[in-house]
């Protein structure tokens, strides 16, 4: 449907890159304070996988996202895409922020098009900007401002302006927390078709457990700041998937039990 | 049966409950259109019912020309369904239009009729209506000159201002040289630099360029400063993960989120140079409104300076109203925008 639209329009499709995350250890200074925020963090993602990571609130996931992504130096350890290691932002791998972050002097079309303006190539490529809006169902509102859309809608057109880019790891930090279940449920069976679809790299950074299960074939969970990885859970199963499935119940019982919320469930 | 009649009688005994409604509706929309016609009548009548104590040549038109006014206002007011949108525009401003009616009396009869006012300082409307009709060549070339001298020394200190603002506001190595520079600069006000600038420059007219660039540039560098420092990093973020270069950053990024800001520093610029147009036209360019002014002063003509005030008064209110619009066009986007 639009996601075949989406990879129509994008003549090469990019196959995932593989991802190493190896010793990383990140603090932040804070009134002269030391604040360790990762602490030994290795996570190796094969090219294509799907990794979601669960943690508390506070916990350091953001940060790790950010280094992922080359927006900052690790204090110690190194992150590899492909082999390469990762010192600055590069395209083939695009965040999508916990804050939409649209750029309000420009309408929803031009947003979603920011990439391919500033990689040059949008003179040739504007289908691409329009099928990635139609993938996010919010081509009636492409000459709106960021000011007149809702708050989910804002996090459909960022998520749009992420997927326009045919990025080799997509970075994903909460991007439907903010949406109403039923968009949020809809927008899930969308990223699953679109990731088996093109095969990229995806991280996921979400606090619903259920998603993670019902997306990832992979849940690394870490633990309080600062994080490290408390668990890494293989999800063997099929898509699409079922939230009903006893064999996720069963694993989200134990992610629960790992996030301290035993008692809860 | 019984339905039919009752419709009926409810549609033949509307009519008859909203009459006086109506009337009401009536005199609340034209009554201030009838009212305003009233008090131009009134100043019409005041220019012809007594003899002026002075000698003015336009006291005759002047009071045939209100009673124009009055009568398209009357007509346009209570005609004004008819007339669209400028009926409605009409109809918005009738209640200023009784005002200026009853102060153009008041002034007409406190000055060319019974000089309750001081004659020759306190001039009657007529008499600035002779200036305009009189002297216009002579005030036309003042306005020019003004313009002109504005106009360049404006757009100057606005581009070097903007420019040097986002230069601060992105790169340290600028700010480290152009930031105390400024502080000892910026806040001394243009005209001090008045004598130095008149003797240095090798004309009056290039001098004060240089002083009204000075005083725009001052403000836009400031606010575009701190327009391009108080760009979020989240944007930034965005932008470099999608590939964006430097110049793509400061071009795309930084400047369009920092130009609500520029358009304070240049709506402030505008009325610090607006001042020293006016004492540079007063002091060392013989042209301008300025200098009308001076000139008018030099030889009692109190008429011409009034008539020299309201033109400037407009043509500072134009720059700003043409400035507000360029910057409604340019940030549609910002909601709850301030209208001048
Ligand atoms: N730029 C910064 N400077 C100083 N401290 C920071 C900075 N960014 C994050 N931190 C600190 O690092 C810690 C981890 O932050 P991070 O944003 O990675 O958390 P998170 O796991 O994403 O949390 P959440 O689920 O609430 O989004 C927090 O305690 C935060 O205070
Ligand atoms: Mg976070």
């Amino acid at each position: 449907m639009v996601a075949a639209a989406l990879a129509e329009a994008i003549t090469h499709p990019a196959a995932g890159a593989a991802l190493d995350i190896d010793n990383v250890n990140h603090a932040f200074d804070i009134d002269g304070a030391e604040l360790p925020v990762l602490s030994d963090v290795s996570i190796s993602v094969e090219p294509g996988e799907f990794v979601a990571l669960l943690g508390p609130s506070g916990c350091g996931k953001s940060t790790l996202l950010r280094l992922v992504a080359g927006l900052d130096k690790p204090k110690a350890g190194t992150l590899r895409e492909d082999e390469s290691r990762i010192r600055s932002p590069q395209p083939s791998r695009v965040v999508v922020f916990q804050d939409p972050t649209l750029f309000p002097w420009r309408s929803v079309w031009d947003n979603v098009a920011l990439g391919l303006e500033a990689q040059g190539i949008l003179k040739s490529q504007r289908q691409r900007v329009d099928a990635a809006l139609d993938l996010v169902g919010l081509s009636a509102f492409r000459n709106a401002y960021p000011h007149q859309l809702s708050g989910g809608m804002a996090q459909r057109v960022a998520l749009a302006r992420a997927l326009v880019n045919d990025p080799k790891i997509l970075i994903l930090d909460e991007p439907l927390g903010k949406l109403d279940s039923l968009t949020r449920i809809t927008m899930q069976a969308e990223l699953v078709a679109l990731w088996q679809r093109k095969g990229f790299t995806t991280l996921l950074v979400t606090h619903d457990a259920e998603e993670a299960l019902v997306l990832a074939n992979r849940v690394i969970v870490f633990s309080e700041r600062p994080a490290r990885v408390k668990a890494d859970i293989r999800v063997d199963r099929p898509y699409p998937r079922h939230r009903g499935d006893p064999y996720l119940a069963d694993l989200r019982r134990q992610i629960l039990g790992l996030l301290g919320l035993d008692a809860t469930w | 049966m019984s339905t039919y009649s009752l419709s009926d009688g409810l549609a033949s005994g509307a009519p008859r409950i909203s009459r006086a409604p109506l009337l009401a509706a009536w005199v609340k929309e034209s009554g201030a259109g009838v009212a305003a016609s009233a008090a131009w009548i009134a100043f019409g009548l005041s220019c012809l019912w007594w003899e002026d104590v002075g000698d003015w040549s336009r006291t005759h038109s002047l009071g045939i020309a209100a009673f124009v006014i009055a009568a398209i206002t009357l007509f346009g007011t209570v005609g004004a369904d008819y007339l669209g949108s400028a009926g409605r525009a009409l109809r918005q401003r009738a209640p200023w239009l009784v005002a200026l009616g009853v102060f153009l009396t008041l002034w007409e009869v406190a000055t060319a009729k019974f000089a309750w006012l001081p004659l020759p300082f306190f001039p009657p409307p007529q008499a600035i209506i002779e200036v305009y009709t009189d002297d216009l060549p002579k005030l036309l070339d003042s306005v020019f000159a003004s313009v002109r001298l504005q106009l360049g020394g404006y757009l100057i200190g606005a581009t070097i201002g903007f420019l040097t603002g986002v230069s601060i506001g992105w790169s340290r190595a600028v700010g480290y040289w152009v930031h105390p520079v400024l502080r000892f600069i910026g806040p001394l006000p243009a005209t001090a630099w008045l004598p130095i600038a008149f003797f240095t420059f090798p004309s009056s007219w290039s001098a004060s360029t240089f002083l009204i660039a000075l005083a725009t540039g001052f403000p836009v560098t400031v606010l575009t400063w701190s327009g391009v420092a108080s760009v979020s990093n989240a944007y930034y973020d965005v932008a470099r993960t999608l590939g964006a270069k430097p110049s793509f950053l400061v071009l795309k990024v930084a400047i369009p989120a920092a130009l609500p800001h520029v358009f304070v520093g240049l709506f402030m610029g505008l009325g610090s140079s607006f001042a020293v147009l006016v004492v540079a036209e007063m002091i060392g360019v013989k042209a301008g409104l300025g200098w009308y002014l001076q000139w008018a002063q030099g030889w009692a003509a109190y008429a011409n300076m009034y008539a020299a005030l309201i033109v400037m008064s407009l043509l500072c209110s134009g720059a700003i109203t043409l400035l507000f619009a360029i910057r409604d066009r340019l940030l549609v986007w910002q909601k709850g925008t301030v209208k001048w």
